[in-house]
């Protein structure tokens, strides 16, 4: 059987140090408290800050228990919930822009659930796609949540997708090129690449943690939702930006 | 007010306090919301702390404005709506409230109702103010808060305590409270008192001796649509331009505003509301009459009411109560782990029975229990109940009006339920529409507000914002609609003459 790895538990016996704690620690105090160099408690005291296990108190620079360790308990968002959360905003979008609005998560690696679904409003005849399963890679929605999923490099690298019209991206490779743009600029994008004649703007929803949990969007004709020259319009991507800014704020009120 | 942007709505609910911002598109621009605490101290007792209320107005205004970083001379009215027949009294010297609220799901006024009804029948004050005798309206409470202090009553009778439900509560605290506060209500929650005369639209003072309540507490009934003054607080100079009930406020919302149009809002409880236009229609299956509306010195327009008193609740019970779920929506994924209800039906007769059975002896039961049934399909019970207390309204309804329901348009927090929305689809066996904006009480509130001054120009241009969110089509086989709707309608039967003394725990 292999040895026990002395920093883990030394990170340990510091976060143990900092919950019993009733006020924030220095870095000396720690150090002192474990018989550890302070160079040593330095270290792994910034290393749990990087992945949010511990928090800096602003004002005093002392250390206490981040909230990313009580999240760890925490179960993943209800999707019933992020509707009943999104729900004001979504019309709100829908109602500025003219377009369906859809709200969707991963629910498989490459597959993407509508979870909420707002009409176009114009009052044509519509279906409520609530619960339609589309595939990740060709739609707007699935991008903007593949952008931000650790294991989207390993599963797309070598991946040939599927394809569901001409425009459809099935080169792993390309998709993964088209991911790093989104995450540069904030929003994903898909024009007929899943349905001839229609086009789609969505931007990440993240929870009041920072995780991304699904993705909001619009969809609708190539012909409003482009430009001339058949690029979606970043106007419209700014709408959409707001919407999941809102979105996000609603979760965290919901969660206090 | 061509330089407003927006108009402000409070809803203040059963649940929470909100306040909403909307846009001259009729689109919801920014959204504040408190909950305030329910009190439960006895069986069949639910009281709210009406200061906290005030208190939370006067949070959530301000965040909402903040929010669409709007400053008050952007903002053209301001509009109330309320939960109804929540009744408070409170010192006009102090602004001080005697005790909590009693609010409309209480039933402590049973045995005093019973008492009343026992000379002339549940009915005897209908043809006047339009409602059968029940705990749900206020006048009662009025009567069992007096009755029970003589003090109080002398003071009542020298104009020193004063009544409101929740809109004239607030009007008079935004409007200087004890230095010089309006005392004004409006004629939809007037008309949820039993104390008004529902033709000429004022205090009836027959009823009011019926009921020993002294005319000199009440407030004075207004239009809804009408400028009642300017604030004095929260946002100083903005005028009130309406005051509606909430469910009056969610048909404005819904610019049902020709007769024959409804709307069902799913809340706390839940109820849909029928214009009926000038006329007055009385019902003969159960349903209240009520005034709808009435904007400026126009004539009124009146509503047919199914009221159901226990279906949101129903929900928030499984989760603080029996701590099953730990946020409302996660019921929908409860239910969803079961096909189907395995049998189990629950009937939340929490406050007796509204509509159409109006029977406040009745309790809520939970049948068909057996070693099958799990959590899910008693999630799956609870959004039944929902489902099939619509039926049953809408069944009256039908039968009122001598017309077959075509589509229902809802809204209210519970549309957010994807499962319940096709449920109540499958039931009634119609399509089932959400509007683009589901906040539709605050949207009524904003609009009445905005026409009192002159932002919006009048009513009918009003519905060209009004456009379909979703629309859930009915899937359910017939059979099944008929042999469930058999089954839950023996479980009502079951939930009959439950308590027997006015001492029953549970009174
Ligand atoms: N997704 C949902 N499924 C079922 N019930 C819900 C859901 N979301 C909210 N509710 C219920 O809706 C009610 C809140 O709706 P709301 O319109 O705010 O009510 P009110 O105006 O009466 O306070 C609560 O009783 C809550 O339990």
């Amino acid at each position: 059987m292999p040895g026990t790895v002395q920093s883990i538990e030394r990170a340990a016996a510091v976060l143990r140090l900092l919950a019993q704690s009733a006020r924030p620690l220095g870095v000396v105090e720690i150090a002192n408290a474990l018989s550890l160099p302070k160079g040593t408690a330095h270290g792994i005291i910034r290393t749990l800050h990087s992945v949010g296990f511990v928090a800096q108190d602003s004002r005093s620079g002392r250390y206490r228990i981040g909230s990313g360790l009580l999240r760890l308990h925490e179960p993943p968002l209800d999707h019933n919930e992020l509707r009943a959360c999104a729900m004001n905003w979504t019309d709100t979008l829908a109602a500025r822009t003219g377009e369906a609005v859809r709200i969707g998560v991963l629910t498989a690696p490459l597959e993407l659930t509508v979870v909420h679904h707002v009409f176009r409003p114009d009052d044509s005849v519509q279906v409520m796609e609530v619960g339609r399963v589309l595939p990740a890679h060709a739609c707007a929605l699935g991008k903007a949540v593949l952008a931000y999923h650790p294991d989207s490099p390993a599963l797309l690298r070598d991946a040939a997708l599927e394809p569901f019209t001409p425009r459809t991206v099935t080169s792993g490779r390309s998709l993964l090129g088209q991911l790093s743009t989104v995450r540069e600029r904030g929003w994903a994008a898909d024009v007929e690449e899943f349905t001839g004649g229609e086009a789609g703007i969505a931007v990440p929803i993240r929870d009041h943690g920072g995780a991304v949990v699904g993705a909001v969007g619009l969809a609708g004709a190539p012909q409003t939702v482009c430009d001339g020259g058949r690029n979606p319009r970043p106007r419209l991507a700014v709408h959409v930006m707001e919407t999941a800014r809102a979105i996000t704020g609603e979760l965290a009120i919901r969660r206090e | 007010m061509a330089n407003s942007t927006y108009v402000v709505a409070i809803d203040q609910g059963t649940t929470s306090t909100r306040c909403i911002l909307f846009d001259h598109a009729g689109r919801l621009v920014s959204v504040a919301q408190r909950e305030h605490r329910q009190f439960f101290p006895r069986p069949g007792w639910v009281e709210h702390d009406a200061t906290e209320i005030w208190r939370n107005v006067e949070r959530v205004v301000p965040q909402a404005v903040n929010q669409a970083r709007a400053s008050t001379d952007q903002i053209a009215a301001i509009g109330i709506a309320n939960q109804r027949e929540t009744s408070v009294l409170w010192e006009r010297r102090t602004g001080r409230p005697i005790s909590n609220a009693i609010t409309w799901q209480d039933t402590r006024t049973a045995g005093l109702v019973e008492q009343l009804s026992a000379d002339g029948g549940s009915d005897r004050f209908r043809d006047r103010c339009g409602l059968p005798l029940m705990t749900y309206f206020s006048g009662p409470r009025i009567r069992w808060m007096l009755d029970r202090d003589p003090v109080l009553r002398e003071q009542a009778e020298a104009g020193e305590v004063l009544f409101g439900t929740m809109e004239t509560w607030l009007i008079w605290n935004m409007t200087g409270g004890p230095e010089g506060g309006l005392h004004v209500t409006d004629v939809t929650n007037a008309s949820r008192t039993m104390l008004m005369d529902i033709h000429g639209l004022d205090w009836d003072q027959e009823l009011l001796d019926a009921f020993g309540v002294p005319r000199a507490m009440l407030p004075e009934i207004r239009s809804n649509v009408e400028v009642f003054t300017s604030t004095t607080s929260v946002l100083p100079g903005v005028p009130i331009g309406a005051a509606l009930g909430d469910q009056q406020a969610a048909l404005f919302g819904q610019t049902c505003f020709s007769p024959g149009e409804a709307k069902c809002t799913y809340g706390t409880g839940a109820f849909l509301l029928l214009n009926t236009g000038p006329d007055l229609v009385n019902s003969s299956h159960g349903l209240l009459t009520t005034v709808g509306y009435k904007v400026g010195d126009r004539d009124p327009i009146y509503a047919l009411e199914g009221s159901i008193a226990v279906t949101g609740s129903l929900v928030q019970w499984l989760r603080d109560r029996l701590g099953l779920i730990s946020s409302a929506p996660e019921i929908e994924t409860l239910a969803l782990e079961v096909e189907d209800n395995g049998g189990c039906y629950i009937v939340p007769a929490f406050s007796g029975l509204f509509a159409p059975h109006w029977r406040s002896e009745a309790r809520g039961l939970i049948i068909g229990l057996t070693s099958y049934i799990t959590k899910g399909h008693l999630a799956r019970a609870i959004l039944e109940a929902t489902a099939w207390q619509t039926r049953e309204v809408v069944d009256a309804m039908n039968a009122d009006s001598g017309l077959a329901l075509k589509g229902l348009k809802v809204d209210g927090g519970m549309t957010s339920d994807h499962l319940l929305m096709q449920t109540v689809a499958d039931v009634l066996d119609v399509p089932v529409e959400r509007p683009m904006v589901s906040e539709t009480v605050s949207l009524g509130a904003a609009y009445a507000a905005g026409l009192a001054v002159g932002f919006w120009p009048e009513l009918r241009g009003l519905r060209r914002h009004w456009h379909r969110a979703a629309r859930w089509l009915p899937e359910m086989e017939p059979v099944r609609r008929e042999r469930e709707y058999g089954n839950w309608q023996r479980a009502v039967e079951r939930t009959y003459d439950w308590l027997q003394h006015e001492d029953d725990p549970g009174t």
